[in-house]
């Protein structure tokens, strides 16, 4: 039976449906404490003094500051300038200052509230314009953690040529990541056994490397052991690191299991969201709508350390010119600094902002140019041999037209346009239809998967069953079925003979981080070369046949383990051929694959209420082999309900750097009741070098839905409204409505 | 009547998945700690804190509750039913079931307060429209999937229950 391509019952899915999966939280320690964080009131300042009152038995609490860190105090990841504890300065509100912790969490929190830091402030930046005309020098020479500059053609020259010039400003808000489930670790430490941390992440081996550095240990004294996640979308990337480092300097402290579990509002208060920006753009083109030129400035503010933004920055820039043919291009970028918490991973990872700003400034160009939104499209869309921004060839096959034209079979769109456009003369709810056409690369940017060299490695055992060894982290996503689907497919084995190793360093070779849509087109293109290698093997030895039966297969197994010892074999990744990028000039090859897609919204504004209602969802998407059909429709319809969460609902309130919404009663995301029906096509079109044809797919419905709803609420009300979140309130002032 | 020991506990006497259980906890203490913490029934999840998500889901005398908004005392005398109550034995529930087939768990956090409100509501509504299934699983949250897969979950249970339910007898 073929098992690629088919809906195979999730290897998880009993533990989850009983109530039997162990989250992190729900695990217990002998002799545990908890612990908690003493955090910045400020947004900047020095910190000038730290008392301990009220009525608290003090000489019962383990207490860590920074001066207690018995390596380096930074959070190891790409630039060492985020420290795990602030010791004279800080930098951001809720920044973390001291450690506490005991074994009655009631106690603890009493404890914790009669901490009291004085800070003396400093001046503070909150935006990224303030930061941007550096207001305020609060990081390195200029506020800029990283910059970029992206040249194709000659833009300069284009100018003069051009029949019209279009400019345009965009902006996108921080958005939450509101995994159901809060960041926590527990962690047991001591000089002399070292460090063991288990915890809900996406990347065992980077809170390894930040725990190194933490505690300046060899590599073997540190075990990092993820447990059952209850959803990452890259929130849980990079703050891992810092909570587990905490938990385990407590832990070292007093030789005593730690806890460290957040509750919904410190998580929401502390860790990353996704990064605001501002894209303006400004576009050349012809009398008959051929794109020109482009010049793009992508700003985004990555808070107040560097955390992941240059790579966020990254693949924001390089999706910022979007499935197009342009000539000349220029994408200009950076991340600057801010006095809020660091911004960080959040699915998507920059290309959502700089994609929204684009398909939203189409809309512009094809209205001031007299044509219909998809027709300036049709006229610019990549095709098969063309090249993008980074003048990468666009080697394989894309049909963006065709993509437009099903999508728009699929929800009638122009019947339904001309239908709203006649009612909306008299209703007062007017309703519209809108569109976005985006690619997203999969796997790391540019050099970004040579760098990791991933491994994955695969074991048999003497009954035939295959063991997958893998840091790919299972979150909700599916990764645990998807190798074992890749595995068996392979070997041609029940898909039940293969089980998926949890993730833990003291076992599992790095298979990198599970981010950046990376997990079955790269890693699972390994554990199908890592299995073959088993296979392999055993055809060498001459105990199996090129065709054999699951039974021969088992019985050669256990003759080789017998013979030889351990049956095992690693994989080690390798570039697909022709794959070139200049980290330099950026420029080359930045993706091995993309994706591809058009999404379509129908929208109803009521212009009493002024709210709006998607009404209807079509995500139309071309991601290689779909290898588990139902999977990979839940990853869509998860992030396009994402996308309208960050589109109408999701509204981080500021005040000073600081989050002040930060619970689920008022930062709202969308209910059972709010979305609309989300109904996903797929294309297939196998790539060569993705396991049985796969590529990615888990980001790229974050990118579609936003520029498609306010596409659409520009057709329902003429108006058109260039930032999200949109909530009522910007909708009443762009209509001009009465605000009473 | 309840008295609270020198150490402000209570006794409270309420009856889990079937069983008798009595445990020692303060009166204001949440019906969510005493779940996971008294009983180390740690399948009912905390989310929020605040009544919003629904991962704290449990049954108390059949009513859909979230459990970290109802102070334990309340749960004196009362009947709870967990998730770890909602199969029989090895048999899963009909929802369990098809929320395995249908998608309905990605990450599994929200899952087991998913499955009581789906279960709850398909004992209110044996048959609900697609109206009636979203406002019954509102006051649940999902991040991962989209809700879809969810409402398909549902949709399936209810086909299975109906299969499975002796034929009517004709009159």
């Amino acid at each position: 039976m073929e098992i690629v391509g088919h809906p195979v019952p999730r290897k998880e899915g009993r533990d989850k449906v009983t109530g039997q999966a162990r989250y992190i939280d729900d695990l217990h320690f002998p002799e545990m404490l908890y612990g908690t964080t003493i955090r910045s009131t400020v947004a900047r300042g020095r910190i000038t003094n730290i008392t301990f009152g009220g009525d608290i038995p003090w000489d019962e609490f383990v207490v860590v500051r920074a001066g207690d860190i018995p390596g380096e105090n930074c959070v190891a990841l790409i630039l060492f300038d985020q420290p795990y504890l602030a010791g004279e300065f800080v930098n951001h509100p809720e920044e973390p200052i001291l450690l506490l912790a005991h074994s009655d969490k009631y106690l603890l929190e009493e404890a914790r509230r009669h901490v009291k830091v004085e800070i003396e402030a400093l001046p503070a930046i909150f935006s990224l314009e303030d930061s941007d005309n550096k207001k305020e020098i609060i990081w390195g020479e200029d506020n800029v953690f990283k910059a970029y500059t992206v040249e194709k053609g000659n833009v300069d020259e284009v100018w003069a040529k051009a029949d019209l010039i279009v400019e345009g400003e965009y902006h996108t808000g921080a958005q939450e990541q509101l995994y159901i489930e809060n960041n926590g670790v527990i962690a047991i430490a001591s000089p002399e056994d070292g460090v063991t941390v288990w915890g809900s992440m996406q990347c065992p081996y980077y809170v390894h490397k930040a725990l190194l550095k933490l505690f300046g240990l060899l590599e073997d004294k540190v075990r990092v052991v993820q447990v059952e996640t209850g959803g990452g979308f890259g929130g849980k990337e990079e703050y891992p690191s810092m909570i587990a480092g905490h938990a385990a300097l407590l832990s070292w402290k007093s030789g005593r299991p730690v806890k460290i579990v957040y509750d919904r509002a410190e998580d929401m208060v502390a860790t990353t969201k996704r990064h605001p920006s501002r894209t303006r753009h400004r576009t050349a083109v012809s009398r008959d709508g051929k794109l020109l030129g482009m010049e793009i400035d992508f700003v985004v503010d990555g808070g107040a350390y560097a955390t992941l933004s240059a790579v966020v920055l990254s693949r924001g820039t390089i999706h910022a010119a979007g499935p197009y043919v342009c000539p000349n291009v220029r994408i200009r970028s950076r991340a600057v600094a801010t006095n809020v918490p660091p911004h960080g991973a959040f699915r998507g990872f920059g290309a959502p902002q700089s994609i929204f700003a684009l398909e939203r400034h189409l809309n512009k160009v094809a209205r001031e140019l007299g044509l219909t939104p998809e027709e300036l499209r049709r006229r610019n869309f990549i095709h098969q041999g063309e090249t993008t921004a980074t003048s990468q060839v666009i080697n394989e096959k894309v049909e963006m037209e065709a993509l437009l034209n099903r999508a728009f079979e699929l929800t009638d769109y122009e019947a339904k346009q001309k239908r709203f456009a006649e009612s909306n003369k008299t209703s007062r709810t007017k309703k519209g239809m809108g569109f976005a056409s985006f690619m997203h690369g999969a796997g790391f940017t540019g050099s970004g998967e040579k760098y990791l060299e991933s491994v994955v490695g695969a074991e048999a055992t003497s009954e035939g069953r295959i063991i997958i060894l893998a840091a790919s982290t299972e979150i909700g996503q599916g990764t645990n079925t998807v190798f074992a689907q890749i595995a068996a497919e392979a070997l041609k084995l029940d898909y039940d003979s293969i089980e998926v190793a949890k993730p833990d360093t003291g076992n599992v070779p790095n298979s990198g981080p599970t981010v950046a849509s990376r997990t079955t087109m790269i890693v699972g293109r390994l554990v199908e070369s890592a299995v073959l290698g088993l296979k392999q093997t055993l055809v060498k030895s001459g105990i199996l046949k090129e065709e054999y039966s699951s039974d021969e297969f088992s019985l050669a197994c256990r003759s080789y383990i017998e013979q030889h010892g351990p049956l095992n074999s690693f994989s080690k990744y390798k570039a697909p051929p022709g794959i070139n990028w200049d980290d330099e000039k950026y420029e080359g090859d930045a993706y091995g694959a993309y994706a591809w897609a058009v999404y379509v919204a129908e929208v109803s504004v009521d212009t009493t209420t002024y709210e709006v209602r998607v009404d209807d969802f079509v995500a139309l998407q071309e991601v290689g082999k779909v290898i588990h059909p139902i999977l990979a429709a839940g990853q869509i319809e998860g992030g396009v309900a994402q996308g309208i969460g960050y589109t109408l609902f999701e509204k981080v309130v500021w005040n000073d750097g600081r989050m002040m919404n930060n619970q689920m009663t008022n930062y709202i995301m969308p209910t059972a009741a709010d979305i609309p029906p989300i109904r996903v096509f797929f294309e297939e079109n196998p790539y060569a070098y993705g396991p049985a044809g796969a590529k990615g797919i888990g980001e790229l419905p974050m990118d579609g839905a936003a520029p498609a709803i306010l596409n659409a609420i520009e057709h329902a009300t003429g108006v058109a409204i260039n930032h999200i979140p949109l909530m009522p309130e910007s909708i009443i002032e762009a209509l001009g409505g009465d605000r009473g | 009547m309840i008295v609270a020991d020198t150490s402000g506990k209570v006794e409270i006497n309420l009856i889990v998945n079937h069983e008798p259980r009595t445990v020692s906890v303060y009166p204001m203490a949440r019906l969510l700690d005493l779940i996971r913490e008294e009983l180390r029934l740690t399948g009912t999840k905390e989310g929020c804190g605040e009544g919003e998500c629904g991962a704290c889901s449990v049954l108390l005398d059949g009513v859909l509750v979230n459990s970290c908004l109802v102070p334990a005392i309340q749960a004196e005398g009362t009947s709870i039913k967990t998730i770890e109550g909602i199969a029989t034995g090895e048999q899963l529930h009909a929802v369990q079931q098809a929320f395995i087939t249908c998608g309905g768990a990605q990450c599994g956090i929200c899952t087991p307060g998913m499955v009581i409100a789906a279960v709850n509501l398909l004992e209110r509504i044996p048959e609900p429209s697609q109206a009636e299934i979203r406002t019954g699983l509102a006051g649940n949250l999902c991040r991962c999937t989209g809700y879809m897969k969810i409402f398909e979950s549902v949709v399936r249970a209810c086909q299975d229950n109906k299969q499975n339910m002796p034929a009517p007898v004709g009159g």
